[in-house]
């Protein structure tokens, strides 16, 4: 393609390696068989080439990215070089003197992650007891200035408690909380029947939130992201695949969206073996689902083809088997009906009709499954 | 009608974006958690000078200066206005002096 934008976006997954288990975890099942991670030199190369393209905007994440212990030196590097720096981190593991210099190294922002607003439910989905360490956490970023910014994926077990959750965002003193259904990636796909929520407590989930926003004005945002299932229309994949977002995987493999590896067909490119720019702009990876000239005829005659992309290609892949069909989350698909049958499914387990026990994400578990998602 | 800022009060970019040049956009550009703001020159040219210490009169004195023109106020304080309600900037109401 002629005009092929250049990446806003670098965001950097460096390590699969997690203390948490979160049942809805969006990384490869099989994480466990990725090939070794990233020296700090390759990832100081990786930042530095993508800045050179034109990325504004470093998120670091992972897996629990502060298990690797030289966060400070990446964001140090980006920071110099003007990117705006993003910590997305679940709290375990960021004490005071690594705070203090991330600080010092320029980190511009920090998302923490929460599962929930009690300990009870936090440390079921998480596998864990991580509840008052994340408050804690919450209270030493603001004392280092941060705004307190928190994300809580939402699922069936959780979705009733969002007023609880925002009150515990308010006691925190967030500025921005963001709601945010879970999406059906890797463990989360796994798990998809058991963490999918009801029509019904999603409305009253939103209802809740927007209860909320009247009364909380400006004092603190609240983002409610909507699970594209129970939405009959699909997302943009990434904003456009290849247009704004580069991810890099642990093991440096270059993608367009932080779950691509999953698809079958493609040589992923390496950061250790190719440069970035020939990666990003001439890569089959980067081109198969760039623009709209590649989409099936579903997509290419409908209204809003510019609008969604024809959704999202790991969701086509994951529910038909092609990463080339039309998202089946959209009402025009002719296997929408996929969506109704997870849907039904998913209805039966919170019925208890079908039991299906949730799946940990943890190296064992990833080992044994031997599958993507 | 918003309510005016306090008398003598100093625009400043507020804490959660940063205002810097991007070589690759070729604009002055507002960033904050995951996103971009490009500026067009003006909207660049005003940001630049709030930095907390110059007061809006200051900031249009200054740039009537650089770009040897008059009659910027309603401008500089409609846009700081709009740029105020997007959250971009702040005012420094503290006892620091310009140096």
């Amino acid at each position: 393609m002629s005009q092929t934008p250049h990446p806003l976006w670098l965001l950097a997954e460096v390590t699969y390696r997690c203390p948490l288990h979160c049942a809805f975890c969006y990384n490869p099942v099989d994480f466990a068989q990725a090939g070794p991670e990233l020296t700090t030199d390759e990832w100081l190369s990786v930042i530095r080439q993508a800045r050179a393209m034109g990325a504004a905007q470093f998120g670091i994440s992972g897996g629990e990215p502060m298990l690797r212990d030289d966060i400070e030196i990446l964001v140090g590097e980006a920071r110099r070089l003007g990117f705006y720096t993003n910590l997305i981190t679940s709290g375990v593991g960021l004490s005071e003197p690594r705070l203090a210099a991330l600080k010092e190294a320029g980190l511009d922002h920090i998302q923490l992650s929460f599962q929930d607003a009690t300990r009870e439910a936090n440390d079921l989905i998480t596998n864990t007891r991580t509840f008052e360490l994340k408050q804690q956490v919450t209270r030493l970023t603001k004392a280092y200035d941060y705004p307190t910014v928190i994300n809580c994926v939402l699922h069936a077990a959780n979705i009733d408690h969002v007023g609880c959750i925002i009150e515990m965002a308010v006691a925190l003193g967030a500025e921005y909380l963001e709601l945010a259904n879970t999406q059906y990636h890797g463990w989360g796909f796994l798990n998809r029947h058991a963490l999918m929520p009801s029509a019904k407590q999603l409305r009253h989930a939103e209802a809740v939130t927007e209860q909320w926003r009247a009364r909380l004005g400006k004092q603190m945002k609240i983002f409610f992201v909507t699970p594209d299932y129970q939405e009959n229309k699909p997302k943009k994949c990434m904003n456009g695949w290849g247009e704004v977002f580069l991810s890099v995987t642990p093991d440096g493999l270059a993608l367009p969206c932080h779950t691509a590896r999953m698809l079958p067909g493609f040589e992923f490119p390496d950061v250790r073996k190719q440069d970035l720019a020939a990666i990003w702009y001439e890569s089959d990876l980067f081109n198969r689902f760039r623009g709209t000239a590649w989409l099936p005829d579903t997509c290419r005659t409908c209204e809003d083809k510019e609008k969604d992309h024809g959704g999202c290609r790991c969701q086509a892949f994951m529910l038909t088997g092609d990463a080339g069909a039309t998202d089946p989350v959209c009402a025009k698909s002719a296997q929408h009906g996929l969506i109704d049958d997870a849907l039904k499914l998913a209805a039966a387990v919170r019925n208890g009709q079908i039991v299906q026990p949730l799946v940990f994400r943890d190296p064992k578990t990833s080992r044994a499954l031997e599958r993507a998602f | 009608m918003k309510p005016l800022p306090p008398a003598g009060a100093r625009p400043r970019i507020a804490r959660l974006f940063r205002f810097q040049w991007e070589p690759a956009q070729q604009a002055y550009v507002l960033l904050y958690p995951e996103g971009m703001v490009k500026l067009n020159q003006s909207a660049g040219e005003i940001l630049k000078r709030c930095d907390g210490r110059r007061a809006v009169d200051d900031v249009v004195a200054d740039l009537e200066q650089t770009f040897a023109t008059s009659g910027l106020a309603a401008e500089v304080t409609a846009f700081l206005g709009m740029a105020e309600e997007k959250g971009w900037i702040d005012w420094n109401v503290g006892a620091e002096v310009a140096a």
